[in-house]
Parts: structure tokens; C-alpha cells; sequence
């Protein structure tokens, strides 16, 4: 069932109906069944890998809990968290990357092994890392849950489970469990975050991701099924339009699906975390991805970053680093290790696509550098006072948005030569003359009212950014009415119209 | 041990009053590479490693809470 498709729609006024009136008293109860029926549109086949999870998951947890925290049992209570872990990174492993691994096998030693073409259940990465960092939680020594009906809604509560964001259950289990009073604020607040969502994915995304398409001949992200044409037609300046409007793209598909899933929480009076923080503001690559996707960030920075700096290996390795290469490159040589490590793991997770992998590894590089480098800028920094410069802030602001747009670009072309092709073009091929909107199927009507679309869409963020005092409920109705009304109007569906499912649901 | 943590602390990233600042993560005065690389300097200066289970925010947002840190990862990990 996609977000933006009239049966959750139902679905969701049924259940929202059903949360506030007969089945109060039973509220997260409810919630749990609705998300099991969620879930199982999907596929019934789907279900049985969550439950799988759900059920290894929990019984580690109370495993681990069970067992007393002295020093003489920490290798039992590590060894239960290693093979939960185990367990269900197999599962998304062989789900997730069979066909890839089998692939690349097969054309590195000559082989003919038969792809499984296994499905990968909705949302299995979201859950599994959810869940894998729940037991990582108990295991560190936080309470495990005791209820397995509680515990089965943490890891499938159904607004959250398609793209996140990814929870930490001491979050949310504050939330999720608790009574909730109809409250008309929350209610409308939800409401209309859950529009500002739609507008984001109706009015602007879903009307995007053809005009790529046609640009890029269909990359590992928005592939509609048919063959990718690995080498774009479109070269040179075009690349930059391809990667420029792929940012509003994704930045609409993924920000809009965050947006509906909050404001489903919402109205149902349960808080979850923000997933982004402005991120086409930051003025650096490490600020960027403190602002995007936040709770996957963190995931990876507490359960991967960390662990892995202080693990025995690299505690042994910094010292033979400093000893062999010196104090200065030494001590770096492990943290810059462990950032590629991480990032590879980080584009991995995305896809098993050597696309993905290289998105991964170029931003590990990228950061790398701006590590490298910042020492140096802060003193060029220092020497001309640039922080208090506007105008250098809005180039430090628009130098990050096009590295990470050109970043990107592994995202949106079907393999990894066609995009050192294409962005190569830009400098050998660049074509200023036969530059054209109109060829690419945007034309002046389009052209204005996806301007206009994102001119809203920056008044909204900056008067949310500044407003201190909550909006009435009068200027709530009318902001949902207009919304809605934009969305009807603008917004691309109905009939003969192929509903895009969100970009993000396929991790 | 305070001055040899300010040291350090100076050496990952200057400009910051690290004997009064009690809000260093939470502030965004150090961020998650700070960490590491902090992580890396005690390792390297006490020969201790920090399990991660100790490396939470609140055990880096100022000199106090990673003396306090420390003390506890030597009692309960030697």
C-alpha cells in the first residue's frame, strides 16, 4: 500500500477512527494489528520474515537481560547479541544481496551459478536496523521489553516501517504505548504534515522522476523496469540539470515520505524523531549528513563508527600506525579506515549495486578531504572574518549542495562507467547550445509550476523555522485547505497515471 | 589527568574553553570525528580502550564526564 494511494487512505481513516472512538482502551493494540495488515499487503510472504525477526529479537533481548551483567558473563550475554545479530543480517543479506554477489562471482571467475531472484521483503533494511540496534541497546544494558505483542509493534508500527525514520525503542516506547486523548491540535498538526508530504511527493517528485528517467536512461534508483540505456543520451549541461533536479527530487520524495509518516504519528498522538534538519542549508559535507537522514546517520555512527574505533584491532592498529607512519599521519591512518569502512557499509546498505557502493566510498573520500582541509580553511577563515560574510556563507551553502548533487549522480545512472561518463561530458562535451527543457518533456507550464511548488515549499520551511508561537487552529484549516487543493490540482495522479511507490521504500 | 585531557582535547580541536564548557557534544563543539579521534588519544596516552558501550554523549560534553568516564571503564574493564 503506498502512502499516497486511496486504499491507505482508507485504511488509515478506519484506523484512526477505530484509535479515538471504540477501540480506545485498546489503542496500541489496535495500532499492532493495523500494522500487521499493513504489512501484509506486501505479501503474506513478508510477514513471516518480520515475525522471524520480531521473534529472535525479542527472545535475545530477554536472554540477555536474564543473564547477571558481572564481568565472568560477558562473553555469554556478547554471544547472544552475536548470533541474533547473525540471524537476521543473514536473512537480509541472502534476501537482499544473493543476486548481486552471485552476479559478480560469476563474472570474476567465469562461472554460470543461477540467480535465486529473491524478492527482498518492504522494509526489510528498516526493520532489521532497527531491531539489530535494539539488541545492541540491551546489550550495552538497557531494559529489554518484557511483552512480545509491545516489542512486535516496535519493530512493524506501520507509519514508520516503509522508510523510517529508524528508532531507538527507548524513544519511542515513551510514545507508543501510552494512552492517547483525541487532541484537535495534534490532530490538524498531523494532518497538515501529512499533506505538506503529499504536495512534496505528488506535485513535485512524481512529476521529476520521468524528466530523469528521460535524462539519465533510468538509474539504479528510479528504474521503472525497463532496460537501462547504459550511456545517457543526454550529455554535458544536461548532467547538470540531471543531477539538479534529482536533489529537488529525492529531497521531495524521501522529506514528503518523512513528513506523511510524522504527521500519521501525529494525529494519533504518538512523537517521533525529525529525520532531517534542513540539509540543503549545511555549509559542509559532515554537516550535511548530520542533517540528512539523521536517525540513519546516528545508527551507524553509534552501532558501526564508534564500535569500530574502539575495537581491539584498531587499538592495536593505531599504535603499529603511529610506529610505523608517525604521530602526525598515524594517528589519522584508523579513523580514516574505519570512515571508509562505514561508508561502504552506508552505500551497501542502500543497494546491492556497485552504484551504490561507489555513492558510499565518494562520500567517505569527500568527507575525508573536508577533514583534511578544514585546518587549513580555518585559517583563511580566521584571516578574513568569512563567517561573518553572508555572501561567503551562501557559497559555502551552494559549493556543498553541488558536491553532493554530483555525489548523487551514482544514484541516478545505471552503472558506475555510465556515470563517470556522464559526468565527464560536463567538461568535454558540455554543449551549451543544444541545451533544452522543452526536449526533456518540461515545458513553460511545468517549468512554472514546479517553481512555484518550491518557492512554497522554502516560505513554509523558513516561516516553520522561525515562528515561535504554535499557528491558530483557523490558519491551520485554511493552510490544509489550500494544500489540499494545490495537491488536487497539481498533483500527478489519477487514472493512466503509473503512481511512483517512494524512492526509499525499496531499501 | 585533567591537564593531560585538555591537552588532548586541545590537540582534536582548538579554540574551545574545555576546562569550563560543560555542553560539548550537546552544543555541537565536537562532533562524532572529535570523538574518534579523542577515543584514539586516551587510548594511545592512558593505554586504555573505551568499549563502546561507553561512548554515549553525555560522557564527552565536558572534562568532568570523561575523568568520571574513565574512572568507571578502568575499575570495571581491568
Amino acid at each position: 500500500m503506498n502512502f499516497a494511494s486511496i486504499e491507505f487512505a482508507i485504511f488509515l481513516c478506519v484506523t484512526v477512527f477505530l484509535y479515538y472512538t471504540f477501540l480506545r482502551r485498546y489503542q496500541w493494540q489496535l495500532l499492532l494489528v493495523a500494522s500487521f495488515v499493513f504489512y501484509a499487503f506486501s505479501g503474506w510472504v513478508n510477514v513471516v520474515f518480520i515475525s522471524v525477526t520480531t521473534l529472535t529479537v525479542y527472545a535475545a533481548g530477554l536472554l540477555i537481560q536474564r543473564i547477571p551483567k558481572a564481568a565472568e558473563n560477558r562473553a555469554r550475554r556478547k554471544r547472544v547479541m552475536v548470533i541474533c545479530l547473525l540471524i537476521n543480517f543473514a536473512m537480509l543479506a541472502v534476501m537482499k544481496y544473493a543476486n548481486f554477489a552471485i552476479l559478480n562471482v560469476n563474472s570474476l571467475l567465469g562461472l554460470d551459478f543461477t540467480l535465486p531472484n529473491f524478492i527482498l521483503p518492504m522494509a526489510m533494511s528498516f526493520y532489521t536496523f532497527q531491531t539489530m540496534g535494539y539488541i545492541i541497546d540491551v546489550h550495552r544494558g538497557k531494559e529489554a521489553e518484557r511483552s512480545l505483542p509491545r516489542f512486535a509493534l516496535f519493530a512493524t508500527f506501520f507509519p514508520q516501517l516503509v522508510q523510517g525514520p529508524i528508532s531507538r525503542h527507548s524513544d519511542l516506547a515513551a510514545t507508543l504505548y501510552n494512552k492517547h486523548k483525541y487532541c484537535a491540535d495534534n490532530f490538524t498538526n498531523g494532518l497538515s504534515r501529512i499533506l505538506i508530504g503529499l504536495f512534496k511527493k505528488m506535485v513535485i517528485a512524481d512529476r521529476l522522476i520521468p524528466v530523469i528517467r528521460e535524462l539519465t536512461g533510468g538509474g539504479v534508483i528510479i528504474a521503472d523496469g525497463t532496460a537501462a540505456i547504459d550511456g545517457a543520451l543526454y550529455t554535458g549541461s544536461f548532467v547538470l540539470l540531471s543531477v539538479f533536479l534529482y536533489a529537488i527530487t529525492i529531497f521531495c520524495d524521501f522529506t514528503g515520505g518523512i513528513d506523511i509518516t510524522i504527521g500519521i504519528a501525529k494525529t494519533l498522538g504518538i512523537t517521533l524523531k525529525e529525520n532531517f534538519d534542513r540539509p540543503f542549508y549545511s555549509r559542509g559535507i559532515a554537516e550535511y549528513w548530520r542533517r540528512w537522514h539523521i536517525t540513519m546517520g546516528s545508527w551507524f555512527r553509534d552501532y558501526c563508527f564508534y564500535p569500530m574505533s574502539s575495537s581491539k584491532i584498531m587499538f592495536k592498529f593505531g599504535k603499529f600506525a603511529r610506529r610505523v607512519f608517525g604521530d602526525r599521519f598515524g594517528k589519522r591512518l584508523p579513523i580514516y579506515i574505519n570512515t571508509m569502512i562505514l561508508w561502504f557499509l552506508t552505500g551497501l546498505w542502500h543497494g546491492a549495486s556497485w552504484n551504490f557502493i561507489m555513492w558510499g566510498l565518494a562520500n567517505g573520500f569527500a568527507i575525508i578531504i573536508e577533514q583534511e582541509i578544514t585546518p587549513l580553511f580555518s585559517k583563511f577563515n580566521k584571516r578574513f572574518d568569512t563567517q561573518s560574510k553572508a555572501a561567503f556563507r551562501a557559497w559555502q551553502i551552494f559549493r556543498t549542495f553541488w558536491i553532493m548533487n554530483f555525489i548523487r549522480a551514482f544514484d541516478i545512472y545505471p552503472s558506475v562507467g555510465a556515470t563517470f561518463r556522464a559526468f565527464g561530458s560536463i567538461f568535454t562535451n558540455f554543449g551549451a547550445g543544444r541545451f533544452s527543457l522543452a526536449a526533456v518533456g518540461l515545458f513553460m507550464p511545468d517549468i512554472i509550476m514546479l517553481s512555484a511548488a518550491v518557492a512554497t515549499l522554502i516560505v513554509i520551511g523558513a516561516v516553520a523555522n522561525r515562528r515561535k508561537k504554535e499557528a491558530t487552529s483557523f490558519a491551520r484549516v485554511v493552510f490544509c485547505a489550500s494544500i489540499g487543493f494545490a495537491i488536487l490540482i497539481f498533483g500527478a495522479y489519477g487514472f493512466g497515471y503509473d503512481v511512483n511507490q517512494f524512492i526509499y521504500n525499496q531499501f | 589527568m585533567t591537564e593531560k585531557l585538555i591537552k588532548i582535547l586541545n590537540d582534536v580541536r582548538t579554540g574551545v574553553d574545555y576546562a569550563s564548557e560543560e555542553r560539548l557534544v550537546d552544543d555541537g563543539l565536537i562532533d562524532s570525528f572529535d570523538i574518534v579521534t579523542l577515543i584514539a588519544e586516551i587510548s594511545n596516552e592512558f593505554d586504555l580502550r573505551i568499549p563502546p558501550e561507553y561512548i554515549l554523549p553525555e560522557h564527552f560534553n565536558s572534562v568532568a564526564a570523561l575523568e568520571a568516564m574513565l574512572a568507571k571503564v578502568r575499575e570495571e574493564w581491568s
